[in-house]
C-alpha cells in the first residue's frame, strides 16, 4: 500500500537527551489530501516537522529514531534546503516576506528569473539582471491559483495581514515540483472571513494533487478543511482516522485527555461569590505574541481564579497587562477602586503582587543574594525594611535577615543561607524565593503566572500546596495563570480558557475534558451541548 | 497609504534640510564669491565623490555605514606608496596603483566581512574600532617593515638617517600621479556643461527609439539637460563657474560608478543584498547565503573606497602617510547621511547631494567662523564637531523612526 502516499513517516521517536518528545509516532499523507495534525502546545507537532524539514535542531542533538518515506522511496532528509529541493514546502506562522520588495520580488526571492548580460558572462549567474516581467508574470499566474485578484507590483509592506499569507502561499505553489505543503497554523493571525478563504484556497490546491498537512489545534478547522487528521498528545499518537468518521466531541476529547495523576489533590469548597475582589472590564494587553483583545472577568475575593489556554493565545498578557508590564487599556477595579493601567507601581502599592513567568529576566535578580531579591520590592514600594534618616535611608540588615529566613523556612527553599545568590540556586527554588518576594509585599492580591514552568515535580507540589495554603489560610486571591491544564483543575476554583485573546469561557474545574479541548480550540463548549447528548 | 504632510516630509528630512540652512548662513557670513566657493566644491566632489558613493551597497546590504572603508583607504596608500617607490607616473602609474588596490583592498575586505559576520547588528562600531585596530598594523607596515625589511630606494620616500616611510608622501613630482586623472579633459564648466546636455540627450532620445525608456521620463530629463545647457548660456550664471573647471574624466569615473550601483542592485546579486539587508532571518529561510552576500557587499565596498582614496590622492598630489586614511570613514559617513541616507538606506543622489552639502559647509565655515567670531579656529572646529553631530543625529532618528513607526501601527491594527 505504499504506493498510495506521499508521505509516510514511520516510528518516529525523537529525544532530547532524557526527555522523550516524540515515541514512535506515524504520520502518512496522501498526495491531493489535506491532513490535520492535531495537539495542544508541546505535543510534539513542531518536532515532528522539524524531524520531516530535517532542522538542525534535530540533528545538533543526535538525530532521531524512524524513517521517512517520500513518494514510497526511503529518504533521509538532513537539510531544510534539501526538504525543499524534494518538493517539501512550509507556509509559516511567521510571515517569512520582505517588506520592501513587491509581491513579485518576495514570490521569486532567490529564484529569480535572470537574462545574462555581458558582466554576467565573465563572473558568473549571480550578476546576471533580473527579468521583472517574466518574474511578475509567474507570480501573476501564482497568486491567480490562490485566487487573489491584487497587482504584483504593489509592494508588501502595508497590506492586511490575511493577503501576506496568501503571498507565502503563491510563493510555495510557485515553486516548480511541490507535492507537500506544510502549513503552520495558518489561521492563528487571520480575522474569520479571511480563515474561510484560506480553507477554501487549501481545498484547491489539494485538488490540484499537492498533499497539504494542516498544523493546527483548532477542531472545527480541522472539521471543515481536512480529510484525515492524527492527534498528538504528550509525543505520543493518539489517534490516526479519517475526519469522517469522527466528530469535534470526539477530536476534543482526544486532543486533551486525563494525564495521569494530579501532582496535588485538594479538596473541593464552596465559592464564596459575594464579594469582587478584581473587576476587568474590556482589556487589551500589547504584549508580543501573548495579546490580549478584549477581556471581562470578576475575581471574587479568596479564590483561585485559573487561567488556561494555549500558548500565545493571550493568557499571559492578561497579568503583564494588569500589574503594568505592558502596555494597556480597559477599566479595572480593585475592590471597587479604580486601578490606572500601565505603572507597574499602582497596582504593586494597592496590595497587589505578581510572580512573573520570566522568573530569571523580570522575577530574579541572579547576582543578588536570596534576601536582597526578596525584600526588594517592598523596600521600593513600600519604603519598608529601610532605617530612615533626615536625607537618605539605609537598608535595614537584621530586619532584612529575620524575613529572608522566615520566608526560606515557611516556603522551605533549599539554599545555603540567606545570602546565597539566587543565579545559583535550582528553578524550584528561584520560583519559591520569586513567591517570597511577593509575598513579602504581603498582597491581598497575588498574581502567578506560570509557576511550575520549568521545574520538577516535587518542586511543583510544593508550589501549588503553597498557593492553596495562601489562599485558604491567608485569604489571599490569587490569579494564577498556566499552561498545564491539569494543575488549574486541581487547584482552581474556576477556569478562564482564553482563545485568540479573548476568554471563550469560565469552566469549573470538574467540567469534563470535552469541554476544556473545545474551548481551548476557541468553541465555546455550550454550542455543542446538543451534539454531545447525541453522541 | 495617506498623502505625507509637510510635517512628515520635514521630519525625514531634518538632517538635509538642517545643512542646507547651515550652508546658505555661513555662505552668507563667509564673505566668499560663489566663484571662488564654487572652484573649491567642484575640486572637492571630484575628490570625494567617489568614496561617499562607496558606502552604498554596505548600507543596502544592512551592514550599516561601512566605517572600515578606512582600511580600504589603507590598501591605497600601500599601492601608492609603491608606484612612487618604482617610480611609475602619469595616467599609467594610477592604472596599476588602481590594479593594485584590487587584490589588496580585497582581500581585506573579505577578512573585515568575515569579522563583521561575527558581530551581526553591531557593524558600525566594529567597522569603526577595527578601522582603528588596522591603523596599528599600517603604522607597524610602514614604520618598520617598509624601508627595513623591505628596503626603499626612491628619493625622499625614506626620512634621512631614520627608519621608516617619511611623513608625507608626495605625488607631484616629475614622475607622480598628481592629476593623472583630474588633469585629463579638464575643461570649463560652460564647456562641460554643452557636453553633457549634449551626450544625455542623445542617449535619451536612443533610448527613446529603442524603447527602453519610459517617454515621459526621457522627454522630462531632456529638457532638464537642456535647461541646464540654456542656463549656463547666461553670462551671469557662467561667471559665478569662472573659476571653477571639470576634471571631466574623474566626472565620468564617478558617473560610472553610480551607474554600477544601479545596475548592480538590478541583479540576482544586487536582491540578494536587498533581501539581506531587509531581513536576515527571511532571506536565509529563502536559501540565501547571509554570511557570503555580506562578505561581497563589504568587499566591493573596501574595493571601490581603496580606489576613491586613490582618486582622493591623485587630486591632492600628496598625502600624509600616517594620517589621510584616518577620517575617511568619518567624513564619508557624515557626507551620505548629511544627504538623506539612513543607516538603511541609501540612493546615488543622496550620496552626490550629502557630498556637495557636506563639503559646502566644510568650504565656508572657516571663513564664517572667522568672521562672526574673529577666529578661524571656531569655523574648523565647528566642521568637525558637525561630521561627528550628524552621524549622531542620523543614528537617533533611525532609533527614533523605529519606535514612532511601531506607534503609528498601533491604531491601524486595532481598525483591522
Amino acid at each position: 500500500m505504499k504506493d498510495n502516499y506521499i508521505l509516510e513517516m514511520q516510528g518516529i521517536t525523537k529525544r532530547y537527551d532524557e526527555n522523550t518528545v516524540l515515541e514512535d509516532v506515524n504520520l502518512s499523507v496522501r498526495p491531493g489530501e489535506i491532513h490535520a495534525l492535531l495537539g495542544e502546545n508541546g505535543a510534539g507537532k513542531s518536532t515532528l516537522m522539524n524531524v520531516l524539514f530535517g532542522m538542525p535542531v534535530i540533528h545538533n542533538t543526535g538525530g532521531f529514531e524512524g524513517q521517512v518515506f517520500l513518494d514510497g522511496e526511503k529518504v533521509d532528509i538532513s537539510s531544510p534546503n534539501e526538504a525543499m529541493q524534494k518538493g517539501i514546502g512550509m507556509v509559516h506562522q511567521e510571515f517569512m516576506l520582505l517588506p520592501e520588495f513587491t509581491i513579485t520580488e518576495n514570490i521569486k526571492l532567490n529564484r529569480e528569473i535572470t537574462a545574462p548580460n555581458i558582466v554576467s558572462r565573465v563572473f558568473g549567474k549571480n550578476l546576471e539582471t533580473l527579468n521583472m516581467p517574466a518574474m511578475a508574470s509567474d507570480a501573476r499566474k501564482a497568486l491567480d491559483a490562490v485566487g487573489m485578484g491584487i497587482d504584483e507590483y504593489i509592494q508588501v509592506a502595508g497590506l492586511p495581514i490575511g493577503y501576506m499569507q496568501f503571498i507565502e502561499i503563491a510563493r510555495e505553489i510557485d515553486k516548480t515540483g511541490i507535492k507537500l505543503l506544510v502549513f503552520d497554523e495558518p489561521t492563528a493571525v487571520l480575522t474569520e472571513s479571511e480563515a474561510d478563504n484560506l480553507i477554501k484556497v487549501m481545498k484547491k490546491i489539494a485538488a490540484s494533487g499537492i498533499a497539504i498537512i494542516l498544523i493546527t489545534h483548532r477542531l472545527d478547522e480541522v472539521i471543515e478543511a481536512a480529510d484525515s487528521v492524527t492527534i498528538l498528545r504528550d509525543g505520543k499518537l493518539v489517534a490516526n482516522c479519517e475526519t469522517k468518521d469522527t466528530t469535534t466531541i470526539q477530536l476534543a476529547e482526544l486532543m486533551v485527555g486525563r494525564r495521569g495523576e494530579s501532582v496535588v489533590s485538594i479538596e473541593r469548597r464552596e465559592l464564596a461569590t459575594d464579594k469582587i475582589a478584581l473587576e476587568v472590564r474590556d482589556l487589551h494587553v500589547d504584549m508580543a505574541g501573548e495579546e490580549v483583545k478584549g477581556v471581562d472577568f470578576n475575581v471574587y475575593e479568596g479564590e483561585i481564579f485559573g487561567i488556561g489556554g494555549l500558548a500565545g493565545q493571550g493568557k499571559i498578557g492578561i497579568p503583564n497587562g494588569l500589574m503594568g508590564l505592558y502596555e494597556a487599556t480597559g477599566e479595572v477595579s480593585f475592590y471597587g477602586k479604580p486601578i490606572k493601567l500601565g505603572d507597574p507601581k499602582i497596582p504593586l502599592s494597592n496590595g497587589m503582587a505578581m510572580v512573573s513567568e520570566d522568573r530569571k529576566g523580570v522575577g530574579l535578580m541572579l547576582d543578588e543574594s536570596i534576601e536582597d531579591n526578596i525584600v526588594f520590592n517592598a523596600m521600593q514600594v513600600k519604603d519598608e525594611y529601610l532605617v530612615k534618616f533626615p536625607l537618605f535611608s539605609l537598608r535595614d540588615s537584621s530586619k532584612i535577615r529575620k524575613q529572608a529566613e522566615s520566608m526560606i523556612e515557611e516556603l522551605d527553599i533549599r539554599c545555603t543561607g540567606p545570602e546565597q545568590h539566587t543565579g545559583t540556586l535550582s528553578g524550584g527554588n528561584q520560583q519559591k524565593v520569586c513567591i517570597a518576594k511577593a509575598l513579602t509585599l504581603q498582597p491581598k492580591f497575588l498574581f502567578v503566572s506560570e509557576p511550575t514552568r520549568g521545574i520538577d515535580i516535587g518542586a511543583k507540589r510544593l508550589v501549588l500546596n503553597t498557593l492553596v495554603r495562601l489562599s485558604r489560610e491567608e485569604g489571599i486571591t490569587i490569579m494564577m495563570v498556566s499552561s498545564e491544564l491539569q494543575e488549574l483543575r486541581s487547584i482552581a476554583d474556576r477556569i478562564a480558557i482564553v482563545s485568540k485573546g479573548e476568554i471563550v469561557d469560565i469552566l469549573p474545574p470538574d467540567a469534563p475534558d470535552v469541554d476544556f479541548g473545545l474551548a481551548m480550540s476557541g468553541i465555546k463548549p455550550d454550542t455543542h451541548r446538543e451534539e454531545r447528548e447525541e453522541a | 497609504m495617506a498623502k505625507k504632510n509637510i510635517r512628515t516630509i520635514l521630519r525625514e528630512n531634518a538632517v538635509t534640510i538642517m545643512f542646507v540652512v547651515l550652508c546658505i548662513i555661513g555662505l552668507y557670513f563667509s564673505g566668499q564669491s560663489v566663484s571662488f566657493v564654487m572652484y573649491e566644491l567642484f575640486g572637492r566632489i571630484s575628490r570625494n565623490a567617489f568614496l561617499v558613493l562607496a558606502l552604498i551597497i554596505p548600507i543596502i546590504a544592512g551592514m550599516g555605514i561601512n566605517f572600515a572603508v578606512t582600511i580600504g583607504a589603507m590598501a591605497a596608500q600601500i599601492s601608492a606608496l609603491w608606484i612612487v617607490e618604482w617610480g611609475i607616473g602619469g595616467l599609467g602609474g594610477f592604472m596599476l596603483a588602481v590594479l593594485m588596490t584590487l587584490p589588496i583592498a580585497a582581500v581585506f575586505g573579505f577578512l573585515i566581512g568575515k569579522l563583521l559576520n561575527k558581530m551581526k547588528g553591531q557593524e558600525m562600531i566594529g567597522g569603526l574600532i577595527l578601522g582603528y585596530f588596522a591603523n596599528g598594523l599600517y603604522q607597524l607596515l610602514f614604520l618598520f617593515i617598509f624601508g627595513n625589511i623591505i628596503p626603499l630606494n626612491a628619493p625622499g620616500l625614506v626620512i634621512k638617517g631614520s627608519s621608516g616611510v617619511a611623513n608625507t608622501i608626495n605625488l607631484a613630482s616629475e614622475n607622480g600621479i598628481k592629476y593623472a586623472l583630474d588633469g585629463m579633459l579638464r575643461m570649463p564648466v560652460k564647456d562641460a556643461v554643452y557636453w553633457a546636455a549634449g551626450i544625455g540627450i542623445a542617449i535619451m532620445l536612443i533610448l527613446l527609439a529603442l524603447k527602453k525608456a519610459d517617454r515621459k521620463k526621457a522627454i522630462n530629463s531632456c529638457i532638464a539637460l537642456a535647461l541646464a545647457a540654456g542656463l549656463i548660456t547666461i553670462p551671469a550664471v557662467n561667471e559665478l563657474f569662472s573659476l571653477a573647471s571639470v576634471p571631466t574624466v574623474t566626472f565620468i569615473v564617478i558617473l560610472m560608478l553610480c551607474l554600477f550601483n544601479n545596475a548592480l542592485l538590478k541583479t540576482k546579486l544586487g536582491q540578494q543584498f536587498r533581501a539581506v539587508g531587509q531581513n536576515r532571518v527571511v532571506a536565509n529561510a529563502a536559501g540565501i547565503n547571509v554570511d557570503r552576500t555580506r562578505v561581497i557587499a563589504i568587499m566591493i565596498s573596501t574595493v571601490l573606497a581603496g580606489w576613491g582614496q586613490l582618486i582622493f590622492v591623485q587630486n591632492m598630489g600628496s598625502f600624509q602617510t600616517y594620517g589621510a586614511h584616518e577620517q575617511v570613514g568619518l567624513y564619508a559617513g557624515a557626507a551620505i547621511l548629511v544627504g538623506g541616507a539612513s543607516i538603511k538606506k541609501a540612493t546615488n543622489g543622496q550620496a552626490l547631494l550629502g557630498t556637495i552639502l557636506f563639503h559646502l559647509l566644510f568650504i565656508v565655515a572657516p571663513a564664517a567662523g572667522k568672521n562672526i567670531f574673529g577666529d578661524a579656529a571656531v569655523g574648523e572646529y565647528f566642521r568637525v564637531f558637525i561630521s561627528y553631530g550628524v552621524i549622531a543625529l542620523a543614528l537617533v532618528m533611525h532609533t527614533w523612526r523605529g519606535v514612532k513607526k511601531k506607534k503609528d501601527k498601533q491604531p491601524e491594527m486595532e481598525k483591522a
